[in-house]
């Protein structure tokens, strides 16, 4: 494929879509698919069909289109109807009442159980009001499978721009400028990271795509995995085309096997039109990407010990520096980039560094795609501003706590972040406000808690994952987290003593300040955070004990 | 060589570009302290006995895996340093099981050294015991993983030195364990040269020969250094 034969698929591909008054989606991504979308999708095209309607309408698979817990979902287009819980008893109401009549059917509309008034266009629902998709902007409308359908949308537009009208210091400082910061955690600025592979001269350097989403409660990779691979592919050709790599791995977890599979599919047909390989769109930049499936361990997202994993050894961390940057794959400079991270690059070439620098904060750029999840009405996949409070995000968006129980508490960046609890449910959403709260942004997951949670409860949950995920290496993280699990554990059954915190207190800050990788850095992140907000927690525990206090146990 | 300034400790050094923050002590006799490391075989930076203060830069770094740069301020003997020193080898002693007593190692061991160097009393954090295998399969030497504080050595002059990659690690966290070949018990190995370097280089007594009694168990880990420095120089 050249240049020209980019605009002409575009071109047939939107020509073929409008020949459909209609275009129905139902959406295959994994929490559909386990609530049996793909049988309401199957006998959706059948009934089309037993009408003959196949000529007027078009019914496809989709991606993730957000309110999860809703589902099994289908959207109906342009309307941008929604129904939500569908099954396969419900479709020819569906097609005779939607499709026919064009009449919606209210008590199927989306939210329509749960809130005072469902909206006929679901945009109108403060769910989708308040969220500004940019990475998601496609996922839940195209199919993930067809490349065609990504084409259409103005898919490798920005991989076209960049190879044919922008040097690769031009690509850089429109990364730059946009502000984008790293979504995979830690926030380090994208275009930053992006310069210094840039700058090493080797005659091999690497891109890899941190597909190793692991926190419990977490799926926004997964999600634009499964729902549009064809921008993170976009993104990494992007990526290597700027810091000189002409070789991709994207990492992905075993546990995720629709977005390999989606992945897969992806780059097989990106291939197939020349978007990937040899001379991309003609041009003499060559781009191959292949993926490697985690084997279940959290601590192969790390980067260094990511890299081990690709090069077959066992996924352990290293001492940065030297950083991946200048020793990365196999002692080559690489650049490794979140999956949002990359599902970013494209609308960011396309639409200019300064149109997503004006989004969200003065610090913390663009959108922020979260899971929610946990005791909140909606949970399931939004992207929102930075900046927007929590308040809103779990209210507004994610329609509050259900059961009439009270808020407590907003877990953010899983076992390395911290329990937001509801003094601060105000606070702003972005990279600094998240750390001076003793929590991280993380990756986006967003586990809401009511007031049935027992906090000390919670933080030994996050420390006997973390714990169980060490791997072992360096003496803080693995005798330190097993240390602090079984004191939690004391504490929560009661035995514990005002000791023992001190201990934990002493612990946390030891392991914290001395740990190699960063899952021994931020594992006592989600113990620090309860006791800075939830002391009286732990403190009741501890006069459950009949001992005296003081006395230790140990 | 280039030479470039630093400070540690107060002190002004013109140093060998190039050079690990932990070389770059010892050659100028200031003392850090280490237990993974050993000369001759690669740095892991895993014990984090080594760490070190760096101006400018808000994470502790380890001394044996951290290079030089020009005009560093370095210190290496801070209150905290020196508390998280005894922290983490209250937590070696407490992982396993470091009862000196009846240790083949005691008087040669470095993990008792260590003790004694950070001044420590007692261990403040609860014994964990795990009851760990006690491999005497091999015709010569001896495994005891309750002894073992997965300084890695072993592995990496297998590995590295002797090239015969008998060792290797298996699970993780606080459950890891060092495994001879595909962990099968030591005598059945198929890669062991019955070098000696691993139990030569083991700082504790987990490695050791049965021809040794107790209090009376010698291990020459020079050997393995001086190898790797004649090999070198034959280069």
């Amino acid at each position: 494929m050249n240049r020209q034969d980019l605009i002409t698929t575009a071109q047939q591909a939107r020509v073929k879509q409008e020949q459909y008054k209609r275009r129905v989606c139902v959406c295959c991504g994994a929490g559909c698919i386990s609530s049996g979308s793909e049988a309401v999708l199957k006998k959706l095209q059948e009934e089309v069909k037993s009408r003959g309607l196949e000529g007027e309408i078009e019914v496809v698979p989709s991606g993730c289109m957000g309110p999860c817990n809703q589902g099994p979902l289908v959207k109906v287009m342009p309307e941008y109807t929604m129904y939500q819980k569908v099954t396969c008893a419900n479709i020819a109401a569906v097609v005779q009442s939607q499709l026919i009549e064009k009449k919606p059917i209210e008590d199927l509309l989306l939210f329509s159980d749960s809130r005072p008034k469902a909206f006929v266009n679901a945009l109108e629902d403060p769910f989708f009001k308040k969220q500004h998709k940019i990475v998601l902007e496609d996922c839940g409308d195209i199919n993930p499978e067809v490349i065609e359908d990504y084409i259409v949308r103005d898919g490798y537009k920005a991989l076209d721009k960049a190879l044919f009208q922008m040097s690769r210091e031009d690509v850089i400082g429109e990364i730059k400028n946009s502000r984008l910061r790293g979504r995979g955690g830690a926030g380090f600025p994208t275009g930053i990271k992006w310069e210094t592979v840039f700058k090493y001269v080797a005659d091999q350097k690497y891109v890899i795509c941190n597909g190793d989403e692991g926190d419990p409660g977490a799926f926004m990779d997964r999600s634009v995995l499964e729902g549009n691979p064809h921008r993170v592919l976009e993104g990494m050709a992007i990526a290597g085309y700027a810091v000189g790599a002409s070789k991709g791995f994207a990492y992905i977890r075993g546990e995720y096997p629709l977005a390999i599979k989606r992945f897969e599919a992806a780059i097989k047909a990106a291939k197939k039109q020349g978007l990937l390989g040899p001379n991309i769109l003609g041009s003499n930049f060559s781009f191959e990407v292949e993926i490697r499936i985690g084997a279940g361990a959290f601590v192969c997202g790390e980067e260094t010990a990511l890299i081990a994993s690709i090069e077959g050894k066992r996924g352990m961390p290293r001492p940065r520096p030297p950083f991946p940057a200048e020793v990365g794959l196999w002692g080559k400079p690489t650049l490794i980039n979140n999956v949002e991270t990359l599902a970013s690059i494209a609308p960011i070439i396309n639409r200019g560094g300064q149109w997503y620098g004006a989004i969200g904060t003065p610090k913390s750029a663009g959108t922020k795609v979260f899971a929610l999840a946990g005791k909140i009405n909606y949970s399931g996949l939004i992207e929102v501003p930075m900046g927007m409070t929590l308040r809103e995000i779990v209210f507004d968006i994610g329609g509050g706590v259900p059961g009439g129980r009270e808020f407590k508490s907003a877990q953010t960046g899983g076992p390395s972040g911290g329990c937001i609890p509801k003094e601060h449910l105000d606070t702003k959403v972005d990279y600094e406000s998240l750390v001076s709260l003793g929590s991280i942004m993380g990756s986006g997951g967003l586990i809401i808690m009511d007031d049935t949670s027992d906090m000390v409860d919670v933080a030994r949950f996050f420390m006997e994952f973390c714990m169980d995920e060490s791997c072992g290496k360096c003496v803080p993280c693995r005798v330190g987290t097993k240390m602090m699990y079984d004191l939690l554990s004391k504490v929560c059954a009661g035995h514990g003593t005002l000791r023992d915190i001190e201990r934990l207190e002493e612990l946390a800050v030891y392991v914290k300040e001395s740990s190699l990788c960063g899952l021994g850095m931020s594992a006592p992140n989600p113990l620090l955070s309860t006791l800075r907000y939830y002391k009286n927690e732990y403190l009741a525990h501890i006069d459950r004990n009949k001992e005296l206090e003081g006395v230790s146990h140990a | 060589m280039p030479k470039i300034p630093v400070n540690i400790d107060g002190r002004a050094l013109e140093v060998d570009v190039g050079r690990t923050i932990l070389d770059v002590c010892r050659e100028n006799e200031i003392e850090i302290l280490t237990m993974c490391h050993f000369e001759g075989i690669g740095d892991v930076g895993a014990c984090r006995l080594c760490l070190v203060e760096i101006e400018g830069i808000n994470k502790l770094l380890p001394a044996c895996t951290t290079k030089v740069a020009a005009n560093q301020v370095i210190k290496t003997q801070t209150e905290k340093l020196k508390k998280y020193q005894k922290i983490t080898t209250e937590l070696l002693f407490a992982e396993r099981n470091h009862i000196c007593a009846v240790c083949i190692a005691d008087g040669n061991c470095e993990l008792q050294d260590l003790g004694y160097k950070v001044g420590m009393e007692h261990v403040r954090f609860p014994y964990l015991f795990p009851k760990c295998e006690v491999d005497t399969s091999h015709p010569w030497y001896v495994m005891d993983h309750n002894r073992c504080i997965m300084c890695v050595r072993c592995v990496r002059v297998c590995s590295e030195v002797e090239g015969a990659h008998n060792w290797g690690i298996m699970n993780r966290g606080f459950q890891v364990r060092v495994i001879s070949d595909f962990n099968t018990p030591w005598g059945d190995s198929t890669t062991c040269t019955a070098c000696s370097k691993c139990v030569n280089v083991c700082p504790t007594g987990a490695l050791w020969s049965k021809a040794a009694v107790q209090g009376q168990l010698v291990k020459q880990p020079q050997m393995v250094s001086e190898l790797v420095a004649k090999r070198k120089m034959n280069l």
